[in-house]
């Protein structure tokens, strides 16, 4: 499974294996530089880390539970387990990253942030740790994004930051990124660019893993304790830009024994020209600063996206899960919008949680994936459903 | 010698370059462009290459690069509009885009086709001096062509130094913290930089890009460097043209200063 000799860990120059590196305009040169120069030094500080465990602990409610998912696991007749990342503050693991960056901003001398957002999670996640650290917020969301999940709206303005429509191309994730990047580089100097994926120029995708990482750090002791083992049989974890399975595959990475298990938002199937699924139709290609796989064109211009799933809608994919996927490390499967819709409904009905749309695309891989009855799986729960109900009531008729 | 280093050699006045999305306003209309703008007397071209994301450009560039994709232009199909270019269009050419399409079409096979058609050199902001430096570099210069980089007022001297080591023709001085189109007019800040930019004695010629419109920023810019770059002032003229070559001789003949 794991061929010796290849690393999944960031390179000096930023890469893993082709993709990665720091495609960026001389305009944003200084700050990424300034943050690759700095970012391990300043994680790794005594005070950082102090700052850090204790906002994760106190604020955010970590450890996250791990649960096993006994009526799902009777279902599928294997072991399934849920990391519930649901269960943080804001409703999913993109906090565990805002925090990270809000100190990391802090220590830059930074007093503005700036970020983009699609399910308006990253959003919601960034707005609060403003409001928490009293920093100036301005986040870009696509228009369509801001009608589908209008709650994720509300709630950043409650929370004080100022929301602006990118109203450009698919006027979703994609351009949503490209808007933040151009607010970042016409305020260059007060401000920083919280990304909130494993993608963008080297060191975002790396150290967003490694403040995700802290979801697999849990899952280690927390199976240690309830299975007598530290590692799955399988993890599994949906990938829109790859955060939330980046932290839930981030210390398995070289553990021979876990599979790692992605599923990527098929839309209306990967064949129909609707679709967000970056691994099967992608080819390598330069987004968002960085080298990975990219939907695009025979020309090279980048394709709209289609997901049900706002945060899974998005052309391309951080560097690390491109490496993954051609590498043969991780298993990917496309996962269309009736699938996950199918798949929220079970696991609401079965173990009284309502998933996001985005973590439905995980629970659906079950159906494929032919796990034993012995097997242990972790499917990263990154988050819940409250945001997408109106998309649920009108998808699963829940009015009729 | 490259069109670019025969032009800073011999020239005195200061340099006009002007930015033109190809394939804009109708994708037909790249070379009535170009021939337009050499006949009111620019003295570098530089076409955009259009991208669905130009992360660098601001509302006016951004939305001129998706009416031209709109209507069908691609990167063969910008070579098959240049093809003919030469010799009748003279002055310098660059091409101005993003990196993705070039890969796609094959870094080395874009630089053959851009040396056959008469392409001088390559501006392409998100291909940072490092990249450059390990994978393009020679490929680049065994086509003859000069890749430009930007510097702006956060480049740090040490940085200056080393892009100027590696450019050849000229540097792009982007004048303030922006994406194209955002700002206009040139302050006493700026024109403070371009002088302490100036003090640093580089091997390469300067010209000043962002927040260029008219006459007068082009003097002032001009001070302090060997001229200017004009993009989305002109690409806003192209947009509303009634009778594009007419207007664009008289607009470049305005920024000239000629009548
Ligand atoms: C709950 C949830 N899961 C997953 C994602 C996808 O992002 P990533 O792939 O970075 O984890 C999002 C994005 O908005 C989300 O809100």
């Amino acid at each position: 499974m794991i061929d010796a000799g290849i690393s999944f860990h960031v390179s000096e120059k930023g890469y893993y294996g082709d993709f990665g590196g720091a495609f960026i305009p001389e305009m944003l040169y200084p700050n990424v530089e300034e943050l690759r120069l700095h970012y391990l030094e300043y994680m790794m500080e005594p005070s950082f880390q102090k700052e850090f465990h204790f906002l994760l602990k106190d604020f955010v409610g970590r450890p996250t539970p791990l649960f096993k998912a006994e009526r799902l696991s009777a279902k599928y007749n294997t072991q399934i387990y849920l990391k519930r990342e649901d269960l943080c503050h804001t409703g999913a693991h993109k906090v565990n990253n805002t925090i990270g960056q809000i100190l990391m901003a802090k220590r830059l001398g930074k007093h503005k942030i700036v970020a983009e957002t699609g399910a308006g999670q990253h959003g919601v996640a960034t707005a609060t740790v403003c409001a928490l650290m009293g920093m100036e917020c301005i986040i870009y969301m696509g228009a369509i994004d801001i009608e589908r999940q209008a709650p994720n709206v509300a709630r950043m303005k409650m929370l004080g930051a100022t929301v602006v429509a990118a109203q450009s191309g698919s006027k979703t994730l994609k351009d949503a990124t490209n808007e933040a990047m151009r607010h970042w580089i016409n305020h260059p100097v007060d401000t920083h660019y919280i990304i909130g994926s494993v993608v963008g120029p080297h060191p975002y995708p790396d150290m967003v893993a490694k403040f995700q990482s802290i979801i697999s750090e849990e899952i280690k002791w927390q199976l240690q304790e309830k299975e007598g083992r530290d590692y799955p049989d399988y993890i599994l974890a949906c990938v829109g830009g790859g955060s939330n399975a980046a932290g839930a595959f981030y210390h398995y990475l070289d553990e021979p024994r876990t599979a790692l298990i992605a599923a990527e938002a098929a839309g209306q199937g990967i064949s129909s020209g609707h679709s967000a699924a970056t691994t099967f139709l992608g080819k390598p290609g330069v987004l968002h600063g960085s080298k990975s796989l990219l939907m695009q064109t025979e020309d090279g211009q980048v394709i709209e996206p289609y997901s049900i799933s706002a945060g899974l809608d998005y052309p391309g994919i951080g560097p690390l899960h491109a490496h993954l996927a051609t590498s043969g490390r991780a298993k990917f499967f496309d996962i269309t919008d009736e699938e996950a819709l199918a798949a929220a409904l079970e696991c609401s009905m079965l173990e009284g949680i309502i998933p996001a749309l985005e973590t439905a695309h995980a629970l659906a891989v079950f159906g494929k994936l032919g796990a034993k009855p012995n097997e242990i799986s972790v499917v990263n729960l990154s988050g819940r459903g409250d945001k997408d109900l109106a998309t649920y009531q009108k998808a699963l008729k829940l009015n009729d | 010698m490259n069109r670019i280093s025969a032009l800073f050699a011999s020239r005195k006045e200061p340099i006009l370059n002007i930015y033109a999305t190809a394939g804009y306003p109708n994708l037909g209309d790249t070379m009535l462009v170009l021939n337009a703008l050499q006949e009111g007397g620019v003295d570098i071209i530089e076409i955009g290459m259009p991208y669905s994301d130009p992360v660098a450009d601001g509302e006016t560039i951004q939305q001129s690069n998706q009416v031209s994709l709109d209507q069908g232009m691609t990167v063969s199909h910008l070579f098959d509009q240049l093809k003919n270019m030469r010799p009748s269009i003279s002055v310098p050419v660059l091409l101005m885009g993003y990196i993705n399409p070039v890969l796609q079409f094959g870094v080395e096979r874009f630089c053959q086709k851009c040396q056959e058609v008469g392409v001088d050199g390559l501006i392409l902001p998100d291909l940072p001096m490092a990249e450059y430096q390990q994978s393009y570099q020679s490929i680049f210069e065994r086509y003859g062509l000069f890749n430009i980089f930007l510097i702006t007022p956060q480049t740090s001297d040490e940085r200056i130094k080393q892009i100027d080591a590696v450019s050849e023709g000229f540097i792009y001085m982007v004048s303030s913290a922006s994406t194209t189109g955002a700002k206009s007019g040139i302050s006493t800040d700026q024109e403070t930089y371009f002088k302490r930019i100036e003090a640093m004695n580089l091997k390469n010629p300067r010209l000043v890009g962002f927040g260029i419109s008219d006459r007068e920023s082009f003097i002032k810019a001009s001070n302090g460097a060997s001229g200017a770059i004009i993009g989305s002032a002109f690409v806003k003229l192209l947009g509303n043209a009634k009778n594009l070559r007419e207007e664009i001789v008289g607009f470049v003949k305005s920024i000239k200063g000629l009548k």
